[in-house]
């Protein structure tokens, strides 16, 4: 190849990228990049929101693991994630597996699952809040059931539960949609084959549906620790991290800590390590469940 | 054979407690958006006395509905359509280009998308609000692209990957450059790629909170955000704040009856990919 064709070629290429690529790419590296890096820069002074004047080493690493708030809130978030990692998930692989049978109206029953995941997390929150707060206790008290007499969002383990609820409530439609796909990739002639060999229902769960669908749980593990780390708009809306703050997870914390508090830097930092924390916990899941999956 | 009729009834009645337990919440709100307050207060699972429609215009007028419906439509339409252009454009760049520095951005790109919001947020308000571009719905649609375009690149990548080059190379023998091969034979073959990113970023953009909260003002706010706000203040007139719910769910609900298929299809090719 002469010098010429190559340095021609170079130029279209060129080219093509300033028509195609070079606009969106540069909104993204000032929307999303710039951010990013700024906001680890600025853990590492003393910011205040409008400017940073000096250096402060780790100290607002120091200054957030000495921040009993933010230990709670880790700690609450950490049992939210894991109570609906598996409560999402063992409901919607329930769900999953019910509508995949040949049921009546099945279409109807696939639908009400999944349309609460339609809907905005603010707004789901508020309507449990009322359900909660308002309806549930004057049931309760009309129909003399002890469960929800009182206000659930009043005392901080049942204000937990509350939330976990209404996650489950929430995500599970969506996880149902993923593990049918899992459930519809089956071949019909393997299932056909365990049922001339005379496996049981449970058998063919057990044995060959839920090897065959390993991918669809990564998947789903994956979406729901991650949305659950996230988790923001429900926390907010449904009781506000209270009672006095004991069920803020680690995302309001974040917001509170910046912007209610005016603790930018610290805030910032938390916003770092909540970003180190889902990262590993969201590739150490995927590294385990990928172990389970069969080639085909 | 009888025991497995049987059975499928079971699992029948099982659905059927689900589906009223999933159900429940909205069917209460619905209930009680249409009684006084006291009677909400009193008793929640009762039918109305009377049917109180001045519940929904009262909250209409009172949280301009109508004004914040518009905001959001705007917002997600022009979001949507600003997303879906820069994407497939760079899609296309990226699955045609040989370079090392395309693999070296889609990567870059594909990592991006774990990077959660709330990282950002802080020295994002702090940015831009310092450069006066918060407040305003046009740099909205700025930073959804931003925020939307990695995910989006993904998913066009992966289809126009399949496209066979031939057809840009006709295009070409033809006399078309490659701005129009673009957007005359490639960018018309996207049509389902398209559908899953509108479905996805939709959903996402009409439901944001937390962006939208950092971002708009007073007048701009989009709906879900009015309708906080509106709850806060009323949540003591529960028939009121109940009609508020049921109007801010009604347009995404229609719009799920309306496209039911290419929704589920679009939200599961999202999430499977």
């Amino acid at each position: 190849m002469t010098k010429t064709t190559q340095l021609a070629r170079r130029q279209q290429e060129l080219r093509r990228f300033g028509i195609f690529a070079a606009f969106p790419l540069f909104i993204f590296v000032l929307v999303l990049v710039v951010p990013f890096f700024r906001g680890v820069y600025y853990t590492f002074t003393n910011w205040d929101g409008f400017d940073a004047t000096e250096f402060v080493g780790f100290d607002n690493y120091i200054s957030s693991f000495q921040d009993e708030k933010f230990w709670s809130s880790l700690f609450v978030t950490f049992a939210y994630v894991l109570a609906c990692l598996v409560l999402v998930n063992l409901v919607g692989f329930g769900l999953a597996l019910l509508v995949t049978m040949p049921l009546r109206g099945v279409n109807v029953l696939r639908t009400m699952f999944f349309v609460p995941n339609l809907i905005g997390g603010v707004i789901l929150g508020m309507i449990w809040q009322f359900l909660f707060g308002a309806a549930f206790p004057t049931i309760s008290e009309n129909l003399d059931l002890p469960i929800f007499r009182d206000n659930w969002l009043l005392s901080t383990e049942t204000s937990f539960w509350a939330l976990v609820i209404v996650t489950v409530w929430q995500m599970s439609g969506y996880m149902m949609i993923i593990y049918v796909t899992g459930l519809m990739s089956i071949e019909k002639e393997v299932l056909e084959a365990a049922m001339v060999d005379g496996a049981t229902g449970l058998r063919t769960l057990v044995s060959i549906k839920l090897p065959l669908m390993a991918q669809a749980f990564t998947i789903s593990m994956f979406l729901t620790i991650r949305n659950a780390f996230m988790a923001y708009d429900v926390n907010v809306s449904l009781n506000g991290g209270g009672p006095y703050r004991s069920t803020e997870l680690v995302s309001l914390h974040v917001f509170q800590e910046a912007f209610n508090y005016g603790n930018f830097a610290t805030g910032q930092s938390q916003a770092v390590i909540m970003f180190l924390i889902i990262t590993a916990a969201a590739l150490t899941q995927v590294v385990i469940t990928k172990r389970f999956e069969v080639q085909r | 054979m009888k025991s497995r009729k049987f059975l499928l009834r079971f699992w029948f009645a099982i659905g059927s407690v689900f589906a009223v337990m999933y159900a429940f919440p909205f069917l209460l709100v619905l209930l009680n958006s249409l009684k006084a307050r006291r009677e909400v207060r009193a008793e929640p699972l009762k039918w109305p006395d009377a049917f109180l429609w001045e519940n929904f215009t009262e909250a209409a007028d009172r949280m301009e509905y109508w004004q914040a419906l518009g905001n959001s439509i705007i917002v997600t339409t022009s979001s949507l359509a600003a997303l879906i252009v820069t994407s497939s454009m760079l899609a296309y760049y990226l699955a045609r280009s040989k370079t090392r520095t395309a693999s070296g951005i889609f990567l870059i790109l594909v990592t991006s998308m774990i990077v959660p919001f709330q990282a950002l947020m802080v020295p994002f308000v702090g940015f831009f609000g310092n450069l006066n571009m918060l407040n305003s719905r046009f740099w909205l649609m700025f930073f959804y692209v931003g925020f939307g375009v990695a995910m989006s690149t993904f998913l066009y990548h992966g289809f126009i990957k399949n496209i066979p080059v031939e057809l840009d190379e006709a295009a070409s023998i033809d006399g078309a450059n490659s701005w129009m091969t673009f957007w005359r034979v490639i960018f018309p073959m996207l049509g389902p790629v398209t559908a899953t990113v509108a479905i996805i970023n939709g959903l996402w953009i009409w439901n944001d909170f937390l962006l939208p909260n950092l971002v708009l003002r007073e007048e701009s706010r989009t709906l879900p955000l009015r309708t906080y706000v509106f709850y806060g203040q009323y949540t003591s007139d529960y028939g009121l704040a109940m009609a508020a719910l049921v109007m801010s769910m009604i347009p995404i609900v229609l719009f799920y009856f309306v496209l039911q298929r290419q929704i589920i299809q679009g939200v599961s090719a999202g999430a499977v990919k």
